[in-house]
């Protein structure tokens, strides 16, 4: 069964390694940004009405904050023996398809997900580096309106990186949304 | 000749329409925070099962006819509140599928999409990941979240729990 309550990273905890197969074939690892500010990562999938919903959200976010240290780094958590629309070969089509500037990783072991404790899609874990160790500084939505991204009155990603970028610390370190249950493995 | 099977063509598009909203779909009730509320302050004599689902949620459609068994079968004892976080411009498609399977008269649309602003308040445990169920027991008090997908014998488990 399912894990129910997060019991992942917490704020301010240091994120351990991974390496995870992106959909352009490469091996990417968490040490490959050791030379950015920090990691937008976030929990995402080609399947969630509400992941679809934050696609464009997501593209922004990345072509907003690459530059400025901070890039989308987009990792899919389902199994796709549970959810064949989030197997690989449809991974690479999906983001073939809506142009994703940022990178899409999978994790097939699920370990990543279960490290990070996240829960749902999509989920964003904002990370901080500090000297060559990733520690967590937001942990949750993109914004407060799934449904109309210019009706939303809070940018909770966006306030945290802005904030990280200016040496401060996030206004706002975690909030909660509605989302799809991440699919894990049946055991 | 050609007419007619422009007509023929007509008819059969009008009449095959995939999924129509029919006219005797029941309404469904568009509802903001204060109702879901009531109903966690509720002073009830029955036990208030309250399940959060979406049509689009595959896991939440796969447990409800549990809930309609049990909402039959502990008729008596149980207040079944099925609430539905699908979007509130979507209460046509959320209307034709509590009409298929059912489920009326115990389906509402929350449409708070803040989800932030609420989510605490219906059990802090909650990540906001559905299916997930909140069971309480008005007279003692007593509360159950659970945040997966059941089977009728979790359901039926959760429920005696509470009864006795």
């Amino acid at each position: 069964m399912m894990p129910t309550d997060r019991n992942g990273y917490e704020i301010g905890e240091t994120v351990e390694g991974f390496t995870l197969k992106s959909t352009s074939g490469e091996m990417i690892s968490l040490s490959d940004y050791n030379s950015e500010k920090g990691v937008i990562l976030i929990f995402d999938c080609n399947t969630c009405p509400f992941s679809q919903g934050y696609n464009e959200r997501i593209k922004a976010l990345h072509r907003k904050y690459a530059d400025q240290g901070f890039p989308v780094l987009a990792i899919n958590p389902n199994d796709p023996q549970v959810s064949p629309g989030d197997s690989f070969d449809k991974m690479v089509a999906y983001a073939t398809d809506k142009n994703f500037p940022h990178t899409y990783v999978q994790d097939t072991s699920q370990e990543v997900t279960r490290a990070f404790g996240a829960t749902n899609t999509p989920h964003v874990f904002v990370l901080n580096n500090e000297n060559g160790s990733f520690k967590v500084a937001y942990i949750g939505a993109i914004d407060n309106n799934s449904r109309d991204a210019s009706a939303a009155t809070e940018h909770y990603v966006e306030d945290a990186v802005e904030a990280l970028l200016n040496g401060n610390e996030p206004p706002v370190t975690s909030a909660k949304a509605i989302g799809c249950s991440i699919k894990w493995k049946r055991s | 000749m050609k007419n007619r099977f422009i007509i023929l063509l007509f008819i059969f598009f009008i009449t095959v329409r995939p999924d129509p909203v029919n006219a005797q779909d029941q309404e469904i009730q568009v509802v903001k925070f204060d109702a879901l509320e009531s109903i966690l302050n509720s002073d009830s004599e029955k036990i208030q099962v309250i399940n959060f689902w979406a049509t689009w949620c595959a896991p939440c459609i796969k447990e409800l006819p549990y809930f309609v068994k049990a909402g039959d079968e502990y008729e008596n004892q149980i207040d079944l509140h099925l609430i539905s976080l699908d979007y509130a411009d979507q209460a046509d498609k959320v209307s034709a599928f509590a009409s298929r399977k059912s489920l009326d008269g115990n389906v509402v649309i929350l449409d708070e999409v803040d989800y932030n602003s609420w989510i605490d308040k219906v059990d802090p445990s909650w990540s906001g990941a559905i299916p997930a169920t909140l069971f309480i027991n008005p007279k003692t008090g007593e509360r159950i979240f659970m945040e997966r997908q059941m089977t009728y014998e979790d359901l039926v488990n959760e429920l005696n729990a509470l009864l006795n």
